[in-house]
């Protein structure tokens, strides 16, 4: 536990030398905010106090932000050979990729932590459904731990940042929309499975303040299939 | 810690980079590791630090199995690969400080083996900058530095003075011995005055096999096989030529070859016969004919002569 700390602690310090972490702050408070305040069906258009508009930004920042934090993760120890070192420390890979994991998922989680005024804001505007609010703040969350797991993942495949960003995008996009997309020409069987492999389908259930064991599940499953293949990648490189 | 390789063999596609090599490093030595590029030193030492997993074979260091206690050998060895790769944003003293607790160094004391290793290495001057702005010189006290900072027992050290200057490289040498008195060390490099100068005793590895072991004294010693020496010989002004010196040479019992290296200074080279030693005869044929010796020495085969032979083929 010590070492997985050491190790999220080195990258998250990493995220703000690098500068990553500010302008990744900067540029998802100032989108959401934009978004959730002043255009398009910001929350005066909808007239609602509820922070739905607010989600519905978040949950397409983070697709694209989130493989731009993760993408030099694994790529960058890989092509300089730091890892290397690493790898012959005390630890074992599986404390270097959950390290690795939490540094981004804290990251992510500092962000949301900013957009906290935006909920007292709209709590002071009108009747908030605060139930519905901190499960949409959970599942933001569940959605990128998902992605996290995903650009982790395709980071740790190639020394080259570049590739891992757009391999991670490549497979966000899959669950980001073509799955539902897909799911709609689809029928029968095929149909329901390509529901539930799409995470809008279990976001928006979530942000609506429905906890299902079944979404629970979905996201688990992703952040866990993420994460034992990068440790199955580090296995395969050192064999 | 003694490390004791046993038939270690890896396999890259269908090349056998290190072929079914063992040998044995034990406390208190400093192994040289020669060979060209590609001869396996690389893979054989990340092999013995865990990193890379062995096709066929294990490495004990210690009591400890590479396969078994991985955790164990970690915890006790320090390692500079070969590209001797850092963060390059952190840094220097982040960067020590995250090792230490990476190594699991208490909390109370890193700060103290920071400071021993910033000394110890020389990197005073340079240690609030970051890693990414130093020479390659201090690059690599750093890269030692991360080493030794847990007070390994057992040192892999991949061509540890490649890329730096003749003054720095005579620095890190000394340092490496000093080091080497207490804890195992295992070095590689392709400069042979190198490993001559700081290893106890010296491997050659070539296409994954070991080719010589032993210490440089020996290698050349058994490379060289028969006795060569030079000689000079003054005649005193007696009315001789070099070739009835060179007649009285080839005479003697012992002697296999006489060549003449210099006519008019009257030098030779003299190789004896296998296993025998003409030093005294030659000295007596020279008392005899009332000349004089000005030059008796024997000619040693050079490491590089060795490493070549045992490696061209």
């Amino acid at each position: 536990m010590k070492q997985i700390w050491v190790i999220s602690k080195r990258e998250l310090q990493s995220f703000f030398d690098s500068l990553t972490a500010y302008i990744m702050l900067i540029a998802f408070l100032g989108f959401s905010g934009l978004f959730t305040w002043l255009y398009g069906s910001d929350i005066f258009f909808v007239k609602q106090a509820s922070l739905q508009a607010f989600f519905g930004v978040a949950y397409w920042t983070l697709f694209f932000f989130i493989p731009a934090l993760t993408m030099r993760q694994f790529a960058e120890e890989n092509k300089t050979g730091t890892i290397e070192l690493l790898l012959t420390r005390p630890v074992n890979d599986w404390q270097v990729v959950i390290g690795k994991f939490l540094a981004t998922l804290l990251l992510i989680v500092i962000a949301l932590a900013f957009t906290i005024p935006y909920y007292i804001t709209v709590a002071n505007l009108g009747n908030i459904d605060h139930g519905a609010t901190i499960t949409g703040y959970l599942g933001l969350i569940l959605i990128s731990a998902s992605y996290v797991s995903i650009g982790i993942f395709t980071s740790s495949i190639s020394n080259n940042q570049i590739v891992g960003f757009l391999l991670a995008l490549a497979i966000g996009i899959l669950f980001h929309f073509l799955f539902s997309f897909l799911a709609q020409g689809a029928g029968g069987i095929f149909s329901d499975v390509l529901y539930y492999l799409s995470i809008s389908t279990h976001f928006e259930s979530i942000s609506r303040g429905v906890i299902d064991s079944k979404d629970i599940i979905f996201f688990f499953s992703i952040i866990f299939i993420g994460l034992v293949s990068t440790e199955a990648v580090l296995q395969k490189n050192r064999s | 810690m003694d490390i004791v390789v046993e038939n270690l063999t890896k396999i890259y596609g269908t090349q056998r980079a290190v072929d079914n090599i063992s040998f044995r490093v034990n406390t208190g030595e400093v192994l040289g590791f020669l060979g060209p590029n590609g001869a396996g030193k690389t893979t054989t030492m990340k092999a013995i630090t865990t990193y890379l997993y062995p096709n066929e074979g294990d490495v004990k260091v210690g009591e400890f199995s590479i396969l078994k206690q991985p955790e164990e050998i970690k915890k006790r060895i320090g390692y500079l690969p070969e590209s001797n790769p850092l963060y390059q944003e952190m840094p220097i003293i982040d960067y020590l400080e995250f090792v230490a607790n990476l190594q699991g160094i208490e909390k109370s004391r890193i700060r103290e083996r920071i400071l021993e290793m910033v000394k110890l290495c020389g990197l005073e001057g340079e240690k609030h900058k970051k890693i990414a702005e130093l020479s390659k010189g201090y690059k690599q006290r750093v890269g030692l530095a991360q080493a030794l900072i847990h007070d390994p027992e057992v040192l892999i050290l991949d061509e540890p003075t490649s890329g730096l200057d003749p003054n720095q490289i005579v620095e890190i040498r000394e340092l490496i011995k000093n080091i080497g008195r207490e804890k195992t060390v295992i070095l590689s490099s392709h400069i042979l005055a190198e490993v001559e100068a700081t290893c106890d005793r010296i491997l050659i590895i070539n296409k994954g096999k070991i080719v010589a072991d032993g210490t440089a004294e020996s290698l050349r010693k058994h490379a060289q096989g028969k006795e060569i020496v030079k000689v000079g010989v003054d005649v005193e002004g007696q009315d001789v030529s070099t070739d009835d010196i060179f007649a009285k040479l080839q005479s003697i019992q012992t002697v296999e070859m006489v060549d003449i290296v210099h006519r008019e200074e009257n030098t030779f080279d003299v190789q004896s016969k296998e296993g025998a030693s003409s030093l005294k005869a030659i000295f007596r044929m020279c008392v005899s004919n009332g000349w004089t010796l000005t030059e008796l020495s024997p000619v040693e085969t050079k490491l590089e002569d060795v490493f070549r032979e045992l490696t061209i083929k």
